[in-house]
């Protein structure tokens, strides 16, 4: 029987099974943020472990640095400049590649290590931070530890993990104008819930997801954590290897034969199947406090848990489309990306936001992301508009203690999360697709792009 | 570590499906690099009225006099999901939690959880509805979970059992295969190149 993409790059790496019923398998690139990072270093360091292979570790500055232009280590968050400081002192210590705050190649996490081919097809790559798995699009395995497993891949070159079992979500047809990637793992996660993916590793399939490009793929990917999934992965093909080539660590070639048994085999049998009609599929956008709390633009508030209600408030039965929002956020690693500030822009381009819209910020992923959109001008339209154009960062996908939304907001975000208090106390999180939040942000209330992409820019 | 062999504690009830890290410590209050002065930062927006002032939501479970000690958290399904900052497992044994019952938990959590002696326990969610508030007592060695004079198996896969059992530290158990790993790495570079950087700096 034929092997599934996911079990041909566990099955590689498998050094040993481990007397406890666990398999070492070995972690190819580790990659740390400020964050979280910054304790796995400090207790490395207290312990007096080092780290096995350096060249394969990286971080990044991204969490909490400032994303105001002329920013420096300073940060509002309380605090803030422990993790930034700290951070800079134990890499270099530990000889360890860092991004730092105004490097030219930094940016979220999972923005820079594709950029800077750092992922790449077949390898294992693990971060201390759950959204990992977005990088599960080049064809990795890539997945999220905590801390204490993060130094143990670093010390170790391995992780004694169990062998999750195998999913696959195949996305049939083709999406409908205005229907994204972010569309298509909201749509995945209201319908098979947000524990769904538990065990598993997903491999996401089929004609819809073939169409992508590779930043549509990513922010699929991206989900798969809020799916409870291990992981997300999409095999490599052409478009893979084309964006790989030549970046600063990565093969300038790809034709080994090895790359191209990447791929699930024809007759490879999965865990569990998922089908899912992308031709059917809605603009959507969250109504509650998890990201199963999804529904299409179009539709209306379902009965679900009280405190959800109580909440966001919005009762059962409300028509989500003209719910007044407050504020406005583009950005995070699942759609920062530049085809994402692309299509937000053409929906912006020669029109406002709403008066009532008291915030509403563009956060690049990257600082590369940054340059080229200032090089097409997008920084321009989105100024315009009534947008503040950010350096890059996580910024206001969380909230850290520093810079926050107006009180009270209800905010319209391209981001991943909605549960209560991610974005600040009391703040009420609707995600969605980027041009969802600029339609949103046009309109001042929740809006559904078809209509605003009908209608072209304004003269 | 703590090595982990019977807890008996009452039982407190969270039973809402996907409690989250961010809930459990939100990102404000991991003020610093380390794992400690968490513990008064566990479910503050749950726990306090009021984020400036601390006073403590008498409707919150863990805020009643009768969860004072109480060492076993009863939560719902996908527990620990989004974040995987495991300062919110840092947070809760700071503040003296020792078992979490819950019918599911978020994988990057739960092996949070075993990383620091924090026994993670699936059971089926109307039995770990009717532990809410009673004298509970889990026994790692047999795997049960008892209460009043029902009693209940769960599953544990062994290795973890054997880390909490003994409180063992996983890199230190695993540094014992270096061999192993530095034959495996040296046979790897030879058929996957590409995945050895030199250092450039
Ligand atoms: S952008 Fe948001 S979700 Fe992504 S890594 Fe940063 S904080 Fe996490």
């Amino acid at each position: 029987m034929g092997q599934t993409l996911f079990a041909k790059i566990w099955d590689a790496h498998r050094i040993a099974d481990t007397a406890g019923g666990t398999q070492l398998i070995a972690i190819d690139r580790v990659f740390l943020h400020e964050r979280t990072g910054s304790a796995a270093l400090r207790r490395m360091a207290e312990t007096g472990r080092e780290v096995l292979d350096p060249a394969r570790v990286f971080a990044v500055m991204d969490h909490i640095v400032d994303t105001r232009p002329g920013r420096g280590d300073g940060t509002l968050m309380p605090g803030g400049e422990g993790f930034i400081a700290q951070t800079r002192a134990a890499t270099l210590a530990a000889g360890i590649t860092l991004f730092d705050v105004n490097d030219r190649d930094q940016g979220i996490i999972h923005v820079i290590s594709p950029e800077q081919g750092i992922v790449l097809p077949g390898l294992t790559l693990v971060a201390p931070d759950s959204h990992t798995c977005t990088q599960g699009a080049f064809g990795a395995l890539a997945w999220g530890i905590g801390s204490s497993e993060a130094e143990h891949a670093m010390v170790t070159g391995t992780l004694r993990m169990e062998r999750p079992m195998t999913m696959r979500v195949t996305f049939t047809g083709t999406l409908a104008p205005g229907v994204t990637a972010k569309d298509m793992a909201l749509a995945l996660i209201a319908e098979h819930g947000a524990g769904g993916g538990a065990g598993h590793a997903v491999e996401f399939a089929g004609e819809a997801v073939g169409a992508l490009d590779m930043e549509g793929r990513m922010t699929l990917c991206n989900m798969a954590t809020e799916f409870s999934a291990m992981t997300g992965i999409i095999a490599p093909d052409a478009k893979t290897f084309a964006y790989l080539a030549n970046r600063p660590y990565a093969p300038t070639r790809f034709d080994d034969p090895f790359w191209a048994t990447l791929r699930s085999d024809d007759d490879a049998r999965f865990d569990r199947e998922i089908v899912i009609d992308s031709a059917a599929l809605a603009p959507m956008v969250s109504w509650g406090t998890s990201p199963e709390h999804t529904i299409p633009v179009n539709t209306t508030v379902p009965q679900g848990p009280e405190r959800a209600h109580a909440y966001i408030g919005l009762a059962p039965g409300a028509p989500i489309e003209g719910t007044p929002v407050d504020a406005a956020f583009i950005g995070s690693c699942t759609n920062s990306r530049i085809t994402d500030l692309r299509r937000a822009a053409a929906l912006l381009k020669g029109r406002r936001i709403a008066p009532g819209i008291r915030k509403a910020l563009v956060v690049p992923g990257s600082l590369a992301v940054k340059r080229q959109a200032e090089a097409e001008g997008l920084d321009k339209i989105f100024e315009a508009a009534g947008f503040e154009w950010r350096m890059s960062g996580c910024s206001l996908c969380f909230y850290a203690g520093g810079e926050g939304f107006p009180e009270g907001s209800r905010v319209i975000s391209s981001t991943n999360r909605n549960f209560e208090g991610r974005q600040g106390p009391g703040i009420r999180t609707h995600i969605a697709s980027p041009e969802t939040v600029a339609a949103s942000a046009i309109a001042g209330a929740i809006a559904d792009p078809r209509k605003v992409l009908g209608k072209g820019a304004p003269a | 570590m703590k090595p982990v062999t019977t807890i008996t504690s009452r039982g407190v009830p969270l039973l809402r499906d996907n409690i989250d890290t961010d809930t459990i410590i939100p990102s404000r209050e991991m003020k610093t690099t380390g794992r400690t002065g968490l513990a008064e930062g566990l479910f503050a927006p749950w726990r306090y009225t009021n984020a400036v002032d601390r006073l403590a939501d008498p409707a919150f479970a863990l805020n009643q006099p009768e969860a004072a000690g109480a060492r076993v958290l009863l939560a719902g399904a996908n527990f620990g999901c989004g974040s995987s900052r495991e300062h919110a497992v840092w947070a809760l044994v700071e503040f003296g939690i020792e078992a979490i019952i819950a019918p599911s938990f978020a994988p990057i959590f739960r092996n949070n959880c075993l990383r620091n002696g924090l026994l993670p326990v699936e059971l089926p969610a109307d039995v770990v509805r009717d532990l809410a508030w009673q004298t509970v007592r889990i026994d790692l060695p047999s795997q049960t979970v008892s209460a009043g004079d029902q009693s209940w198996p769960f599953d544990i896969d062994p290795e973890a059992k054997q880390m909490l059992a003994e409180g063992l530290d996983a890199i230190d158990l695993t540094l014992k295969l270096k061999d192993t790993i530095r034959r495996w790495l040296d046979a790897d570079r030879r058929t996957r190149p590409w995945v050895y950087l030199e250092k450039s700096t």
